[in-house]
């Protein structure tokens, strides 16, 4: 039994979704092997060697791999699949792009998001939003699966000391190219690896009116997150986007401003440590899962928070 | 040009689902169904794309059972010139459906198949992917834009630090995100002439599909519950409280 599974990078650092899936991997109760695919990405498969419990780094340094390209990541992963019985990745929109395509190659059903490993071929997994959890056996030999972020433990990131060994790529079967991006820049922590978030709603107002957030995130520290309606409202960029269809988060503290609690936002945040919702509506459907309520104007309670902290 | 959207029923978003007693599934009996969000998404950019000369025909593809067919026909309504109805009984998995897309494609020829990134039963993110892969196409998942070129298309999609573009070959598959636009309403006239736009039926075989599971589902059961909490009185109460009570400031 051996498992591979694709580590999210950037080809600077390595990120904490790859620790996420480590650990799912090991809960299959075999070897764990991780590829890092990229361009100048050393550094990342020396971190990644550095995991504890990984048996050996797989290395794919090539140009065409700088940015994971859903048609070139997946044929690498379909060329190294044969020599593992399961082949993991993270449920980011790297790993969620990908790994359809690799479970198509293999003539396999792909098992999403899980969130528990039962057996090696049994798995959790939500359906309809976090609102069912469907316990699933796979009956194909190989599994390919991707693994929500939030669900397990991370791996230690040090201890491990694992070989180092360069594979070749697939080159880029010439079907697509990656033009640009626009990345968030941003001083505070990543959304998905934050402690602490602070979340605005469609009660913002405005876009200016996140800068009340940011003050009290600047204080503790936190990474700002939105409801699917703030985005929508065009008060904050896609990327913060905390729900079903957007970002999954668990922190120890999830502070929700001005939202009132679809279902849609509680499916990407439910599973937070300690909930704290502010919102001038008693009857909002948020305060149900809070487990510290404020009725108040958040415009006189924000202020009022950043002060105290 | 032809463009391929496919079309899923599930319970509509509105509905707050009930796992069934016993545990073999969600209870579906008396549930109001409609076309998976994502896919009104879908079709919608397809009708945008063929309103501005791009496209000839839009074909509305939907695998599953009879009452499909209402799913198809609300496509119809929107604009959709015609619909294909794969009959499948029970469940089919998301690489099931996307070997039937695969022979339906290979059937009529579109340069550019549209589908929802993700069905909102499921949640499994899978068929857009796989089709591309079975039919060796590249692939624009969670597309916030669009732009058809002669040869290529031009897609921006949501990631999870923002926003990327890249340039695809034609043909190509491409996923519709929440942002792409704002579906249409089916006006009633378009109802009504949606009564008499064809639906083909077809049957899985006809594509030399077996749709048999590869996935049991052992159970299905209810998350954990939170409990409410408490209600503080002010900022004051709040902050100490999240200090000595909880303890994670």
């Amino acid at each position: 039994m051996a498992a591979l599974v694709l580590a999210e990078h950037d080809n600077k650092s390595l990120k904490d979704a790859t620790l996420v899936a480590v650990t799912a991997a090991k809960a299959l109760g075999g070897d764990v092997d991780v590829l890092v695919a990229g361009s100048g990405c050393q550094a990342v498969a020396d971190a990644a060697s550095q995991i504890a419990g990984v048996r050996k780094v797989l290395l794919v340094d090539d140009a065409a791999n700088e940015h994971p390209l859903a048609e070139t990541l997946s044929a690498i992963l379909v060329k190294l699949a044969g020599g593992y019985d399961a082949v993991l990745a993270p449920a980011t929109t790297t790993g969620k792009n990908v790994m359809p395509r690799v479970a198509a190659r293999l003539d396999v059903a792909q098992i999403s998001d899980i969130t528990a490993v039962i057996s090696p071929d049994t798995f959790e997994r939500p359906i309809y939003a976090g609102n069912a959890i469907a316990t699933v056996q796979s009956s194909d030999a190989k599994k390919v699966i991707t693994v929500r972020g939030t669900a397990f433990d991370k791996a230690a990131a040090s201890g491990g000391s694992a070989a180092i060994e360069k594979v070749d790529g697939a080159g880029n079967p010439g079907l697509s190219k990656f033009i640009g991006q626009e990345l968030s820049k941003s001083e505070r922590p990543e959304l998905t690896s934050a402690k602490i978030i602070v979340s605005g709603g469609r009660g913002m107002g405005s876009g200016e009116n996140f800068k009340l957030i940011e003050a009290v995130a600047d204080k503790l520290n936190a990474a700002v997150g939105a409801s699917r309606a703030a985005v929508d409202a065009g008060f904050v960029p896609n990327d913060y986007q905390v729900g079903q269809t957007g970002k999954i988060v668990a922190p120890q503290l999830y502070i929700a401003v001005g939202i009132s609690g679809a279902i849609q936002h509680l499916a990407g945040m439910k599973d937070s440590k300690v909930i704290v919702a502010i919102n001038k509506d008693e009857e909002a459907p948020i305060f149900q899962v809070a487990d510290y309520g404020l009725v108040a104007d958040l415009f006189k309670a924000l202020p009022e928070l950043a002060e105290a902290l | 040009m032809k463009i391929v959207v496919a079309v899923k029923r599930v319970v509509d978003y509105n509905v707050k689902i009930r796992v069934k007693a016993d545990q073999t599934g969600i209870e579906l009996a008396g549930i109001k169904m409609s076309m998976n969000p994502f896919d009104e998404i879908a079709v919608e950019e397809a009708l945008r794309i063929k309103e501005a000369g791009k496209a000839k025909e839009v074909i509305a593809v939907s695998v599953g059972p009879a009452q499909a067919q209402e799913t198809i026909r609300t496509a119809l309504a929107m604009g959709a010139d015609r619909g294909i109805l794969v009959k499948a009984e029970g469940e089919v998995e998301p690489l099931g459906v996307a070997k039937i897309l695969k022979g339906i494609v290979e059937a009529e020829q579109p340069q550019l198949v549209i589908l929802g990134k993700q069905a909102i039963d499921n949640d499994c993110n899978q068929t857009g992917q796989m089709l591309a892969e079975l039919l060796g196409w590249p692939q624009g998942t969670f597309a916030s834009k669009v732009e058809l070129g002669a040869g290529e298309v031009k897609v921006v999609r949501e990631v999870d630090g923002g926003l990327e573009t890249v340039e695809l070959k034609l043909p190509a598959v491409v996923t519709s995100d929440l942002r792409l636009n704002e579906p249409r309403y089916a006006s009633l006239p378009n109802i009504m002439s949606a009564r008499k736009k064809p639906i083909a039926e077809k049957a899985p075989a006809d594509f030399g599909v077996d749709t048999a599971p590869r996935l049991k589902v052992l159970k299905v059961s209810e998350p954990a519950k939170r409990q409410a909490g408490v209600k503080v009185a002010n900022v004051a109460e709040l902050v100490d409280k999240l200090k000595n009570e909880a303890k994670v400031i």
